[in-house]
């Protein structure tokens, strides 16, 4: 396959997984803004939103205040901001045009379809009034479109790069995603923090955005534990949303399209993999979630580097 | 239902009297069963479903539209077998003297010796190209892809309106009319026996691979693209797709040991044969315009060599230009010692005095068209231009006369169309695709244009035009 092919393919899934999860995560956030609660900590979460993409410089150059209405605006469409959901599907769009002759026509028209729905759908919408309805559309495009890739495409490397964009996004993004509320939720010292069913919506819409609820009480048929929702959503195998599946399924990825040059990143994910092995949900509380989450993303952020690298520029003729 | 006021052209559909013609009548039957309200459902649904498709179109320097849908319309133009006969034999006839031609100029110069073409006609024309004096091509081959515009005028009779030998567009849509057709409309299909178009990707294919170089036994067929921001993207991706080959730019392919490659994800890979949708121009910013990103440095050499074939062949718009187009009929008969079974459209040459002194006279009546235009670009018709239109046409036409020629404004043929106030007649041309590969051949259909602005004679799709199915009726 062409390299710029294959950097087309892996782009264009990394830009539907990445409006997916934007979705998900405007979506709980969103929730739990409606639960009782002091506005320090209404609007802290709308921070954390633009925390979790590294927005906020580029937010507040165009915002004077920072209200949950300006954050959803800003993220879901606003075409100057490159990671709102108007923007990734935009480019999911253009580089599945680049390739459209790769893909199987019903790929290429979901996601066409998707972008011209957008388009028709955006500038009247009532997106404040109940943004959620938005968002399940967003999500169920996403859905739609991984449904399409999977019953149609050829299981071959164009199926692989196009897993293995999705793949490396997904564990960004959770990881993203845990981070944020985690802090959050062990920031609540100001008094609230005792309030145990704020602490159970917390978790509970955090869980949802992974569409882990019911996983959750189907795993542990328990109350909810702040190191039972990390121990689901970082290491269980089975999870789909969780760290480590996600990181099992871009291995698998790699090992699919390996070449003799692409072998030591798929070492290095296959580390990655072991740091996650060796974990524990004590261990995690012990050196601090964040800690551990960054070294997670740094590594993920590598494994791009060198994919764009091994298959996608090759650098020698 | 029609307009009764001017002369009639020439009408596909209905014969002088408005009597339905003998091959439209399975249709005109079928037309005249469907509630109008149907038709509108058709319509608008065929246009939602070229959107979902993504066959668009980009207008150069038209902001608003970069993409825009080319207008379909429902009412198919239908060729008789017998005509379409003829028009296939022509065709091939053609194409076959054409073939010859651009090999007798890269080689012997036989038919210049002969002096049935002046030299300065071959050798002063900018789309001469010197580096492929004495090359041997594959088969001597070198129009593999030939998109013949045909129309029909005065009584019924063909002529020939140009040929396009260079990089000919709008294959796609002839077959993407087609399947629209059949979604819309399968028991039409039912009902009446129309030539198959879809295996059109398998003969391009085929004559590709015929023509590779000879010691290759499995041949790499690659369509090279200018990119998306091209206005025949869509085309582009869709052959390639088609034909199962990849879609490659530019940036793409290098050239290492006078041999091309395509950078791919498990390292380099060869490529025998390119069809390459980009001008000749900037093929190779080494050989030719040094400023071009959209090509291969080097490839012209890799050429030369004959490791890789170039499709269609460097240098052929020497034989499409519309100075050269006067001499196709004698090339025929030079070539293949045949009279000419398609008639050209009579021209006035504006290089030659007298014939400017007329075509200057009769500015109102006449098209005026640029020898090296495309596009329906910088073009004149005569009867439906304003005097200012026609004025400064004509300081244009004295400054430089050589660059144009003219020929009389054809009545083209009409056919029914939906437009705004229901069905009229509406001019069509007509444009098959003729392969070249171990033999010319050419599938039974091609792309209709039709001019949507009534009295408009320009189809192209640049300038307005839409589009119809072409239906060739089998016996």
């Amino acid at each position: 396959m062409l390299s710029r092919t294959a950097d087309s393919l892996f782009w264009m899934s990394r830009y539907i997984e990445r409006a997916e999860n934007t979705a998900r995560m405007l979506d709980v956030t969103f929730q739990v803004s409606l639960l009782p609660q002091s506005p320090r900590l209404r609007s802290q979460g709308w921070h954390s939103v633009l925390a979790i993409s590294e927005l906020r410089q580029q937010f507040d150059a165009s915002h004077d205040t920072l209200t949950g209405r300006d954050v959803i605006e800003f993220m879901t469409r606003d075409a100057d901001n490159p990671a709102s959901i108007y923007a990734c599907l935009r480019a999911a769009r253009e580089a599945a045009r680049a390739v459209r002759g790769s893909l199987t026509t019903e790929v290429w028209e979901t996601c066409n379809t998707t972008w011209l729905e957008l388009q028709r759908r955006l500038p009247g919408l009532a997106l404040h009034a109940d943004p959620r309805d938005f968002f399940e559309w967003v999500k169920f495009r996403s859905h739609l479109s991984r449904g399409v890739v999977a019953g149609t495409m050829l299981r071959d490397e164009t199926s692989s790069f196009l897993a293995l964009g999705a793949h490396l996004e997904r564990a960004d993004n959770t990881a993203r995603l845990l981070d944020v509320a985690f802090v959050e939720a062990t920031d609540e010292s100001d008094g609230e923090a005792g309030d145990a069913s704020l602490a159970f919506y917390r978790w509970s819409a955090l869980l949802h955005s992974v569409s882990g609820f019911e996983t959750y009480r189907k795993v542990y048929r328990d109350v909810l534990t702040p190191s039972r929702v990390v121990e689901l959503m970082v290491f269980n195998p089975a999870m789909p949303r969780s760290l480590r599946c996600a990181v099992d399924d871009v291995i698998r990825s790699l090992e699919d399209v390996a070449t003799e040059r692409s072998l030591e990143t798929l070492r290095l994910a296959r580390s990655l993999r072991a740091y996650l092995d060796a974990g524990s949900v004590q261990g995690l509380f012990d050196r601090g979630l964040h800690d551990f989450l960054t070294v997670f993303l740094d590594r993920v952020a590598e494994l791009g580097n060198r994919i764009s690298r091994d298959f996608l520029v090759p650098l020698s003729d | 239902m029609r307009d009764t006021a001017a002369p009639q052209p020439y009408d596909e559909m209905f014969d002088a009297d408005g009597r339905v013609r003998p091959h439209y009548q399975a249709f005109a039957q079928w037309l005249q069963e469907q509630p109008p309200e149907a038709i509108v459902t058709k319509r608008a649904e065929a246009d939602l479903s070229f959107r979902r498709v993504g066959i668009t179109f980009a207008v150069y320097g038209d902001e608003a539209g970069t993409e825009r849908l080319i207008p379909f319309d429902l009412i198919p133009r239908i060729i008789p077998a017998a005509d379409w006969r003829l028009l296939q034999a022509g065709l091939r006839q053609r194409v076959r003297a054409l073939n010859r031609f651009i090999h007798d100029i890269y080689h012997d110069h036989e038919i210049v010796k002969a002096g049935i073409i002046p030299p300065e006609q071959v050798f002063m024309n900018p789309q001469y190209r010197p580096e492929m004096q004495g090359i041997q091509v594959p088969g001597d081959m070198y129009c593999h892809v030939a998109g013949i515009d045909v129309v029909r005028a005065g009584q019924g009779e063909f002529y020939v309106l140009e040929d396009n030998l260079r990089v000919p567009s709008g294959v796609s849509y002839m077959l993407e009319n087609r399947k629209m057709m059949m979604r819309l409309f399968p028991e039409l299909f039912s009902r009446i026996r129309v030539a198959p178009v879809e295996h059109y990707p398998d003969l391009l294919l085929d004559s590709l691979r015929a023509v590779a170089p000879d010691d290759r036994n499995a041949p790499v067929v690659a369509v090279l693209t200018p990119g998306m921001y091209n206005s025949a993207y869509f085309e582009h991706a869709f052959l390639a797709q088609q034909m199962g080959v990849e879609l490659v730019e530019g940036q793409d392919l290098f050239v290492d040991a006078n041999t091309l490659y395509m950078r791919t994800t498990r390292g380099p890979r060869r490529v025998d044969v390119l069809y390459r949708r980009i001008d000749d121009d900037f093929l190779d910013p080494l050989a030719f315009r040094s400023d071009s990103v959209l090509g291969v440095p080097g490839l012209l050499s890799v050429y030369r060599a004959g490791r890789v074939v170039i499709a269609n062949a460097i240098g052929t718009g020497l034989a499409d230009d519309k100075s050269t187009y006067i001499y196709v009929p004698d090339m025929i008969r030079f070539y293949l010692g045949e009279e000419p079974l398609l008639a050209n459209v009579p021209c006035w040459r504006c290089s030659r005095p007298d014939e400017l002194s007329y075509v200057l006279a009769h500015l109102h009546e006449l098209v005026v068209k640029e020898v090296h235009g495309a596009g329906g670009y910088g073009m004149l018709v005569g009867p439906a231009a304003s005097r200012a239109q026609i004025e400064a046409f004509r300081a244009q036409l004295v400054a430089n006369p050589a660059n144009y020629i003219a020929q009389p404004t054809l009545a083209l043929s009409t056919v029914p169309t939906y437009v705004e106030s229901g069905i009229a007649p509406r001019h069509v041309d007509l444009r098959p695709y003729v392969l070249s590969g171990r033999d010319v051949t050419l599938p039974a259909g091609g792309l209709c244009r039709v001019a949507l602005t009534e009295g408009s004679l320009v189809v192209n799709s640049s300038q307005g035009g839409g589009t119809k199915d072409t239906w060739v009726l089998e016996d």
